[in-house]
């Protein structure tokens, strides 16, 4: 099936096949910070925001994306980076596997909490799971991003 | 891994319905996060998603939530905050995580009567009634009975009311299965006890919750129904925890519940 998806603010045709969920398909179009890093839903890994939201990829249908705004942290790279920033002062980054759908949902978090405490944060973030680093230097750092700490 | 043949977009539901019938591996498409999961090989995959079934609406006497509601709308929706103390967001807000949450739908959770669920127990303890394209609207705790075989689930009809209502739920770790889940009610018509997740789906402890309904309940009142709740349901094991194990959790949940909603 052919659709037209906007990436990153640019309008994009793809042909999908029915049964394809938008983390290969991306992947297959070049957005390669989109991975899939389980096979269940439970790991996060693959989030990206459709229509702003931060949402599974690997749980959406590419056919469903038709006609949808998608953003990849590709198109964040300034946001990105300060996040990495803090991340990286606070010893809470190590592989980084984890890192692109993480910055996806700490930015998305930015956007719609204002001055969260530390259990709002933690439930925003639950579903990104990491298996490097433990969650506590993660918490403080975001912490010191959100300017909550 | 699933598969699909043909991809539609209903343009009505009566469309929806047809297609349904038409051949066995035909499938209704909700968020796709357990169809994922099987090796099911979809004939025709019907989607829903045009037919503006994703909305929450307050009536004057109810709250209706579309079969294609995320979980994550049910969660930060303010009429489902600000009704029952907010039980039925509380229910939802451990599955995975917020982009978890913002896939699966309302409808789906309901009509597979999946035995961990969360949002059906906290369902139960409310007047809910699920809509049902062919089968009408029935009472919650007969859908769960009965199930609709082949039907679509429209959405869910709750009555408002000023019923108290607590969420209690055990996991081994945070965004796992539960291993056991409860909700307490108390409204102008008496207490209600919901268990799911035993690990059979949600039940409700009828003799347990009449116990509570003379008068303010007093420490003995609580006790004798969290024993006769566990007496009432059955309960079971699975890799998540064993029957006894279950039935000493029961016992505190079901005392905390009963003690926020006093
Ligand atoms: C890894 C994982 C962990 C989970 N953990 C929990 C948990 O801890 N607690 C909890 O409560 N839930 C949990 N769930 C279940 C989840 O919350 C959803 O209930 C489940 O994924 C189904 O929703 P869906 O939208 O993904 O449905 P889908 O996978 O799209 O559909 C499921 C079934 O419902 C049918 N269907 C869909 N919509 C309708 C409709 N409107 N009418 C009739 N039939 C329909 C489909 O044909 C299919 O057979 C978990 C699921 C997964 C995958
Ligand atoms: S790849 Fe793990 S949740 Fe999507
Ligand atoms: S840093 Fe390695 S998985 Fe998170």
């Amino acid at each position: 099936m052919r659709i037209e998806v906007i990436v990153n603010n640019r309008k994009i045709e793809m042909d999908v096949e029915n049964n394809e969920f938008l983390v290969d398909t991306l992947r297959r179009y070049g957005f390669n910070s989109v991975k899939r890093g389980c096979d269940t839903g439970n790991c996060g890994l693959c989030t990206v925001w459709v229509d702003e939201k931060p949402t599974l990829s690997c749980a959406t249908l590419a056919v469903r994306a038709a006609g949808r705004h998608i953003t990849t942290i590709e198109a964040l790279q300034t946001e990105a980076k300060e996040v990495a920033e803090f991340l990286v002062a606070e010893g809470a980054d190590q592989c980084g596997f984890c890192s692109p759908g993480f910055l996806m949902t700490v930015l998305a978090m930015k956007k719609e909490l204002q001055n969260p405490t530390d259990e709002e944060i933690k439930h925003y973030l639950a579903g990104n799971l990491c298996r490097c680093t433990g969650y506590v230097g993660q918490l403080r750092a975001i912490k010191k991003y959100l300017g909550v700490a | 891994m699933f598969t699909i043949k043909n991809y539609v977009m209903a343009n009505t539901i009566e469309d929806a319905y047809r297609l349904l019938q038409e051949g066995k591996s035909n499938a209704i498409l909700g968020g796709c996060a357990f169809l994922k999961l099987g090796a099911k090989r979809i004939g025709t995959a019907i989607d829903l998603s045009k037919l503006n079934l994703d909305q929450i609406n307050e009536t004057e006497d109810t709250i209706e939530i579309g079969a294609m509601t995320s979980f994550r709308a049910v969660e930060t929706n303010e009429a489902l905050n600000k009704y029952f103390n907010g039980v039925l967001p509380r229910s939802v807000a451990s599955i995975i995580g917020i982009q978890f949450r913002s896939a699966v739908t309302v409808g789906a959770s309901v009509y597979s009567r999946y035995g961990f669920s969360d949002f059906i127990t906290a369902l139960l303890v409310l007047d809910t009634e699920v809509e049902l394209f062919k089968s009408g609207r029935i009472p919650l705790d007969q859908f769960l009975q009965d199930g609709a075989p082949r039907d679509i689930l429209t959405k869910l009809v709750i009555k408002k009311s000023d019923i108290k209502a607590s969420y209690q739920m055990m996991r081994n770790s945070a965004v796992d299965y539960p291993i056991l889940n409860v909700a307490i009610s108390k409204g102008a018509a008496g207490w209600k006890i919901a268990v799911g997740a035993r690990p059979q789906r949600a039940a409700l402890a009828m003799k347990a919750a009449k116990l509570l309904d003379s008068g303010e309940p007093k420490d003995a009142d609580i006790e004798a129904a969290v024993n006769t709740a566990v007496e009432e349901l059955t309960f079971g094991s699975n890799s998540r925890g064993s029957k006894v194990y279950r039935e000493a959790i029961a016992k505190g949940l079901i005392a905390r519940g009963i003690r926020e909603v006093l």
